[in-house]
């Protein structure tokens, strides 16, 4: 159960604070999902510094929309996961391999270090890992442009 | 917005994404007075400019790929820009640069290091763009040294494959000479008939034992260089580092090694030495038709290029299709180097039935992707074949033409008939070759994709000399990452020879990583490790893990004898050694107990020893090789304390006059350490001895208490997890360092 009257509410360093009732000064917290890919909205803690879990909110649908709405923004700026719209080319069919991509956040590219960092999802889409880290989500294989499909087959 | 271009630029940092993340190209540029935030191509199109105050701090943090650059002051921040991990390197340079321009006071705490940061363990991306089939190509290096023998066996090919040709072209005056003359009356004369029948059967032997030196020779060839690659490969995938091994899984790599050099093999031996003697055979066939009538020889030629034309048609879609094939064949080995270790966990939880469901499904998927290679695979030869129908009647009827004309003898169109049965049952076999040479460049490349991964633990060129070393260990600034994580940040650490350091904190406070920093099975991405005052990374990497003695949680036997086992690091060690080392370890009594001894087989994973015992015989195996320094990770973790106790008095005995790090959740093990190290979060929080640490009541202090808390009910049960989850109650702050 949440507390209730939790407030949370953003610093001058677009830190996000945690103030619950009984406690005398407000926690920097993070945001953290539990299930990033599975349940992005749902089973979502707010942890401290030290990594140590403060709050666990089940669904983000128990806060009030303010709170909602702060949090999501909070995770948002945190960390994305681009949606894959379009691959428009490919540098080569073997790896490592650059992808120019469009996104639900702009046009940009991607290298793939090797056909390991595709994994495919429960769902029928896939998690494509660029080699820095950035991680990229197609939601499902069929929303592709027949193009597209065909380059990513060649990496399946 | 401004169009002044900016006066003096001290540093330049691209961002590829706005504040809301979306991508989109900016630059970022430091003067001594502000940072300005413009366009690439146009620097003097600035879009927001910020004076720099004295006191203002600029904040790097990363998070799942995703860099953030702050600009602060004590109250709050100013502005905050985003970028990938493309620019991490820019964006430390950036940061470094404005720190040394504007250091506030206060900034030395996040004050990048400024020495160069090395790129986390990476290999380089190499660009050479080799597209499929030329990969091939690249197995000459595993041709070279046959040169001769490939030459002589391609030789021996050009005379069987001229011998074999010898036939049909007898037909043609046993035709018109013999049988035709004899049917307008004309009496066979013997001595003729026997001429040609000997050059038939002359022809027939010839061929037979040029075709049988041919193949063996070639064979032989193949079969040589098959082993070569499969041994290049592997020894190569030995020296690869641990990075490597972590990305891949050991069912694909094992198919790679294993079948993928099978098909290149049966490809060199095979098929290769099919289209060769071929392709011979067709240009050999094309001259005599030519010689014989020019004319009849173009009409038979004409379904050749709509032969070639469908075969480059189908070369693409079997060429994706079969690399598919390989993928989802990998998947099925993997799902057994998945389970087959780990039946223990599937049968405690009876997930039979799972696992048979999961290799079924992996299996459905073979042979779906089989299934659709196979229906323009199955398409495509029947269409030869009726092609070669289609050109056999062609002739047919152009050669009647010709015979009723006069034109040519009904022995010219049986020869032509003969020879093009055999050239266009040649020309079947040939558009197979298609498929293979695609199967054997799809592997071809799987095998390169290992060969030319470079370890990311390179050897130096030059490397230093190590002898007789002190081994006293320092970090200085050790920084590590791992994809887009930070694992351990700013390491300082001194250890004094032959002294003994313990590391302790949470599981993920790094302590592993450390200790395989020092191992050098990783390279640090910033700072330095020093031995005796070298950078580690300018020794050989085998001579320097020759100083080093490792002893693990979870020991590893190798399939061999006992006295194998300890004798790893030292193959030559006699039996003396190897007792003595089993005597020191605590060893030598239970595995004299042993059936056979010191002769007794041990299984893959050790089965028939008990947790204790294997890994008294691993710190056997540390002690013969007589190492400086000895890394203990968690070595007594997985053993009850009766055992552990037999185990502390063999590693007594190891860490005598050694430098040792140990790793331990047991802090009662490290009692005796001269030096203790907590960390925390990538972070040394306290250095200082058991007790110096416990008067502290910091963070030791704290791990202490809550051992001591669970140690009462740790007597009955010891593979308690001695201090996994921290009591918030005590909330716990960090020790400023």
């Amino acid at each position: 159960m949440l507390p209730t009257n939790l407030e949370l509410s953003l610093d001058a360093f677009n830190q996000l604070l945690m103030h619950t009732p009984g406690t005398a000064t407000p926690i920097p917290v993070t945001p953290v999902r539990a299930f990033p890919i599975a349940a992005p909205n749902d089973a979502i803690a707010l942890v401290d510094s030290h990594g140590a879990e403060q709050l666990w909110i089940e669904h983000l649908t128990d806060l009030s929309a303010d709170h909602a709405q702060l949090l999501r923004q909070t995770l948002d700026s945190r960390e994305m996961t681009p949606n894959i719209l379009r691959i428009t080319n490919i540098s080569r069919f073997a790896t490592p391999s650059v992808w120019q991509i469009e996104t639900n956040h702009g046009a940009t590219e991607l290298i793939l270090k090797t056909e390991d960092d595709i994994r495919p999802l429960p769902s029928g889409g896939y998690l494509i890992a660029d080699t820095f880290g950035l991680q990229f989500k197609i939601p499902h294989r069929s929303q592709l442009d027949r193009q597209s499909q065909r380059f990513l087959a060649r990496f399946l | 917005m401004s169009h002044h271009p900016p006066s003096s630029v001290l540093a330049r940092l691209p961002l590829d994404l706005s504040t809301d993340l979306q991508f989109v190209a900016r630059v970022l540029i430091l003067t001594p007075e502000e940072i300005i935030l413009a366009t690439p191509d146009n620097e003097a199109a600035i879009e927001a400019r910020w004076r720099i105050q004295p006191g203002d701090q600029l904040q790097l943090t990363d998070h799942a790929g995703l860099g953030s650059l702050q600009l602060k002051d004590a109250n709050h921040s100013k502005a905050q820009w985003r970028f990938t991990l493309s620019h991490r390197q820019a964006a430390e340079a950036f940061t470094a640069q404005f720190n040394a321009t504007h250091a506030a006071p206060s900034a030395a705490l996040t004050r990048a290091s400024t020495e160069p940061t090395a790129f986390w363990p990476e290999e380089a991306l190499n660009d050479a763009t080799p597209p499929s089939t030329w990969t091939l190509f690249r197995l000459w290096r595993f041709a070279k040294p046959y040169k001769g023998q490939l030459l002589l066996g391609f030789l021996l090919t050009l005379a069987a494959t001229a011998a074999t040709l010898v036939p049909p072209y007898l037909t043609m005056p046993l035709m018109d000479d013999v049988l035709i003359p004899f049917q307008n009356g004309v009496a066979i004369e013997q001595s003729t008939v026997l001429k040609y029948l000997a050059g038939l059967l002359g022809a027939a032997l010839v061929a037979w034992s040029l075709g049988w030196a041919r193949t063996y020779i070639l064979s032989r060839v193949s079969e040589r260089i098959g082993a070569d690659i499969r041994t290049a490969t592997y020894s190569h995938l030995m020296n690869l580092s641990l990075d490597y091994f972590g990305s891949k899984r050991t069912g694909d790599l094992m198919a790679r090694i294993g079948s993928e050099t099978d098909r290149i093999n049966l490809f060199l031996s095979l098929h290769l030495l099919d289209f060769l003697t071929d392709v011979l055979m067709i240009a050999m066939t094309v001259t005599i038709l030519f010689s014989i009538n020019p004319w009849l020889a173009l009409v038979t030629l004409i379904p050749l290029p709509i032969i070639a034309w469908m075969i480059h048609i189908v070369r693409d879609r079997l060429r994706t299709g079969f690399e598919r094939v390989d993928r989802v064949w990998s998947q099925v080995t993997n799902i057994l180097s998945d389970t087959i270790p780990g039946i223990r966990v599937v049968k405690a939880f009876s997930q039979e039935a799972r696992e048979s469901e999961r290799f079924h499904q992996a299996n459905q998927l073979n042979l779906k992707v089989n299934d659709r290679v196979n229906r323009t695979w199955s398409l495509f030869a029947p269409t030869v074949t009726a092609l070669t129908e289609f050109g056999l009647l062609i002739v047919w009827a152009f050669g009647i033409w010709q015979v009723s004309q006069g034109a040519i003898t009904v022995g010219v169109l049986t020869a032509f008939l003969a020879y093009i049965g055999r050239f266009y049952s040649r020309m079947d076999s040939m558009s197979r070759i298609v498929s293979i040479t695609q199967k054997t460049a799809a592997g071809t490349k799987r095998i390169f994709d290992i060969l030319d991964h470079t370890a990311s633990v390179p050897n130096p060129k030059h490397p230093e000399k190590l002898h007789g070393c002190q081994a006293a260990i320092a970090l200085h600034q050790v920084s590590f990452r791992h994809g887009n994580r930070g694992i351990l940040h700013r390491i300082n650490l001194d250890i004094k020879p032959g002294s003994m350091v313990g590391l302790v904190g949470h599981s993920g406070s790094g302590k592993t990583t450390l200790v395989n920093l020092i191992a050098r099975f990783y390279d640090v991405s910033s700072g330095s490790i020093t031995l005796d005052g070298t950078d580690i990374r300018q020794f050989n990497v085998a001579d320097y893990r020759k100083q080093i003695g490792l002893v693990l949680q979870e020991p590893f036997l190798f399939f061999g004898t006992v006295a194998e086992n300890i004798a790893y690091g030292k193959a030559d060690a006699t039996h003396a050694e190897i007792i003595a080392a089993a005597r020191a370890a605590h060893a030598h009594e239970f595995i004299l107990k042993l059936p056979h001894g010191y002769d007794s087989l041990v299984g893959e994973r050790g089965q028939s020893l008990s947790g204790g015992e294997r890994q008294r015989i691993s710190i056997a195996r540390a002690l013969l090789i007589d190492p400086k320094i000895l890394i203990l990770d968690e070595a007594t973790a997985s053993v009850d304390t009766e055992t552990e106790r037999e185990i502390q008095q063999a590693l007594d005995n190891l860490v005598q006059g050694r430098t040792t790090i140990a790793i331990a959740h047991r802090l009662s093990t490290l009692r005796q350490a001269d030096m203790l190290v907590v960390l925390d979060q990538g972070r040394i929080v306290e250095t200082g001895q058991h007790a110096e640490l416990l008067a502290r009541q910091g963070h030791y202090y704290r791990l202490y208490q809550a051992q001591i808390k669970l140690n009462e009910p740790a007597e009955l049960n010891d593979h308690e997890p001695i201090c996994a989850q921290p009591n918030v109650a005590e909330g716990h702050h960090h020790a400023a360092n």
